[in-house]
């Protein structure tokens, strides 16, 4: 690396990847050698940088200058001016939304300034597929620091007094499910790391697995070597070919560099890694679910106890931890449990990685400490809602959380809070919602997706979340009664105190809290049968007033389904029948004369 | 279908490249679903036969889970992502729109064997939101309006 005098990132996540990211570096490597720069010029292709808004994103190093929506066609401006030159191509600079000035450094953006990385530590710093960057960036040395200590119990204690919980949703401390795992006896014993990430709008399991999967593998052994297995399993998501192929070249590495296989670092520990596929079921998250799953049957849950410390794979005592709890543990040891436990509250410590999506400016990936603001996550890192529209929910915690809305923005975001307010951690999906977005259809969606991943096995979560499911429907369509809002507060009770696994018992959070923080809006579904948000289809209408239509028939060719008729330079009318209700009309409209009625 | 003799070799292949052991199962049937594009019955039944193991357990474990289908994709698949970001960026409409210009419903194939419709969860390109996909390529911040022409692009290449 020491010949290089720039170093091009490229941001290879998904999100960047899907706008032409390998078409860019494909350009800066060809560029290079047509002006004989490829000796002096590296161009990498790193984990995701987590500001997807403004992907593709392009980082020059040394000089961290952040370029932003860079496309295929730039990289020949930013080769001559920046390289060649040392002048820095402004227009592709960050905004800054407030000021209106250009900002070169990622450190004075708002979306990076409350951010503090930790599990994202070498996400768009490193290139995932070299072994040596990891390394150079302390990797495997808590792992080594780990074997020649050689007390697993001291490790454990250590990770207990960190305060590190489970990030995958339920926040179980990760040194007391290591300390349970231990002191079963067994021939093989079995580490398990959980990369089913099925919580639709959480990606950040993902990110980590293709920005820096040797920060899994490195964790991994640490924790085979304390709870005393010598095999780890990777259950990764079939859906995610990138971080499959990431993980299989980083697992490649470490065994030739001997840091799996027999006899790490010269100990007599063994620890080697294999990958096991999912295949699409979101109940597999569960972790008897999971164990189930990669033993080739159904992935359906079983009762705990016995828990998977005490009979896990193939009967064996087993450990599984999430992604993101995994990527803490390296830093953990590094640094020591004191400065982990220094950061967040008093019950959560530590960061959490939210993917924040929905209609807010900067949708990405943000890792914040625990404790911080749902307000500063959304106006500041957020950027504010989309559009200037009014903030109106936040929904955290995916199909198994909840609705929070404008009250909780200034409750310091921890496990606890998160639960007293009606929702939960979750694996960290975080969609921001505004007015226009109808709360009774967002349950309805939640719901829709439990009904869909119900493995079936409970009647409890098969059956009554199915006929939460109607209700809800009878309400988007105009024909709910206020029977019906009853029945859905104790079809959710007995739901929540009857089902089998984990997903069941929280299925019914998304109705149940927007039935506690909107109820208005389900009473004027039933009673005045409107929909106040104006999204659901069967009780709005679009009409064109015909004093305010110009005529000028942009909304009938703009129609899908041809539904608008009318001629030049006079009124157009909708046929209601034959409209499909899409609202491209109204998007169209630059004289405001289409309304929802 | 009649498995033809070449097929069940290549199936019997994989399953021993997996020494027939029934824990496998979900890796073999996405290896025989990645060389065949989907499991019929008929496929099911020889790797049962090879994993010692009942057919209707493999049958479960298929339409246990979302990846493995029993019907053929068409060669264009169109995934539209349902995943909750796109959703709240009005991901249904972009559906229906899919479905109207193509003329199937999500989940099935068309007639020719063109074109089929499906949605997932997630691609995580929640940025990009709403998101489609044709094969693997990626189509981002999509509207009604948009989807027609995305439809034609393909159309146009089977002409």
């Amino acid at each position: 690396m020491a010949n290089y005098k720039y170093h091009i990132l490229i941001c290879g996540g998904t999100g960047c990847h899907a706008s032409q990211s390998a078409k860019i570096k494909e350009n800066f490597e060809q560029l290079l050698k047509e002006k004989n720069l490829e000796n002096d010029v590296q161009v990498i292709a790193t984990g995701c940088f987590g500001f997807c808004e403004k992907g593709p994103i392009v980082k020059m190093l040394p000089d961290n200058t952040f370029y932003t929506q860079v496309k295929p066609e730039d990289c020949r401006e930013i080769i001559d001016e920046h390289i060649i030159k040392g002048r820095k191509v402004e227009r592709l600079l960050y905004l800054d939304p407030k000021t209106q000035e250009h900002k070169s450094d990622s450190k004075h953006m708002g979306f990076y300034k409350k951010q503090m990385r930790i599990a994202l530590r070498n996400c768009g710093f490193i290139n995932p597929e070299n072994i040596d960057e990891y390394i150079a960036r302390d990797g495997y040395k808590a792992l080594a620091s780990v074997l020649e200590q050689n007390d697993p119990e001291a490790t454990i204690e250590d990770i207990k007094k960190s305060g590190l919980r489970g990030r995958g949703g339920a926040g179980f401390p990760t040194g007391v499910k290591w300390g349970l795992c231990r002191p079963n006896k067994a021939d093989q014993k079995y580490m398990i790391c959980n990369a089913d990430e099925g919580d639709p709008g959480a990606f950040m399991d993902r990110s980590i697995l293709e920005g820096d999967p040797h920060s899994i593998i490195e964790a991994m052994a640490i924790g085979g070597f304390c709870i005393g297995a010598t095999k780890g399993l990777i259950y990764i998501r079939a859906e995610y070919p990138l971080a499959i192929h990431r993980l299989q070249v980083a697992i490649g590495q470490a065994r030739e560099y001997g840091l799996l296989g027999k006899n790490i670092f010269g100990t007599d520990f063994d620890f080697d890694i294999e990958l096991r596929y999912g295949a699409g079921a979101f109940v597999c998250g569960e972790e008897t679910a999971l164990i189930h799953s990669m033993e080739g049957q159904r992935g359906e849950p079983t009762f705990k106890p016995p828990f998977p410390a005490v009979e896990g794979f193939m009967k064996k005592p087993s450990n599984v931890n999430n992604v993101e709890t995994l990527a803490n543990i390296p830093v953990i040891i590094n640094k020591g449990w004191e400065w982990f436990s220094s950061i967040g509250t008093e019950k959560s410590k530590g960061t959490k990685v939210f993917a924040l999506a929905g209609q807010i400016n900067n949708v990405g990936l943000i890792e914040v400490p625990m404790g911080i603001t749902l307000r500063e996550i959304i106006y500041e890192i957020g950027g504010g809602i989309k559009g200037g529209k009014q903030f109106k929910a936040v929904q955290t915690g995916g199909p198994s959380g909840g609705c929070l809305t404008e009250k909780f923005l200034d409750t310091p975001i921890d496990y606890e809070n998160l639960v007293a307010a009606g929702s939960m951690m979750g694996s960290g999906g975080m969609i921001v919602m505004d007015e226009t977005s109808c709360m009774v259809s967002v349950a309805k969606f939640y719901l829709d997706f439990t009904v869909e991943e119900s493995c079936g096995k409970c009647s409890p979560c098969r059956i009554g979340n199915k006929r939460m499911c109607e209700i809800l429907d009878k309400i988007t369509k105009g024909q709910g009664t206020m029977e019906d809002l009853d029945t859905l507060r104790n079809l959710a009770k007995v739901i929540k105190d009857s089902a089998l696994c984990g997903l069941g018992q929280t299925s019914p959070n998304p109705v149940l809290s927007t039935i506690d923080n909107f109820w208005d809006e389900y009473v004027a579904h039933v009673v005045d049968k409107k929909c106040p948000a104006g999204q659901c289809k069967a009780l709005k209408k679009y009409v064109i007033d015909p004093d305010k239509c110009k005529g000028c028939t942009a909304c009938a060719r703009k129609c899908p389904v041809g539904a608008i008729h009318g001629t030049v330079k006079n009124p157009h009318e909708i046929d209601q029948a034959a409209c499909i209700k899409c609202g491209t009309c109204i998007d169209t409209c630059k004289f405001n004369a289409i309304s929802i009625q | 279908m009649k498995i033809q003799k070449q097929l069940k070799d290549q199936i019997v292949e994989i399953c021993n490249s997996f020494n027939n052991d029934p824990c496998n199962l979900i890796n073999v049937l996405h290896q025989v679903q990645g060389k065949i594009g989907y499991l019929p019955v008929e496929v099911q039944q020889v790797i049962a036969e090879c994993l010692h193991i009942p057919a209707s357990k493999v049958y479960g474990v298929v339409t246990f889970y979302a990846f493995f289908t029993m019907t053929p994709k068409g060669k264009y698949a169109v995934s539209v992502c349902l995943g909750t970001a796109c959703y709240v960026r009005g991901a249904e409409k972009v559906l229906e729109e899919f479905e109207r210009q193509l003329g199937i419903k999500s989940g099935e194939t068309d007639a020719t064997g063109t074109f089929s419709l499906n949605t997932l969860r997630c691609v995580g390109a929640c940025g990009l939101a709403p998101v489609a996909m044709v094969g693997d390529k990626v189509y981002g911040r999509l509207t009604p309006a948009d989807v027609k022409a995305i439809v034609e692009e393909y159309r146009a290449m089977e002409k």
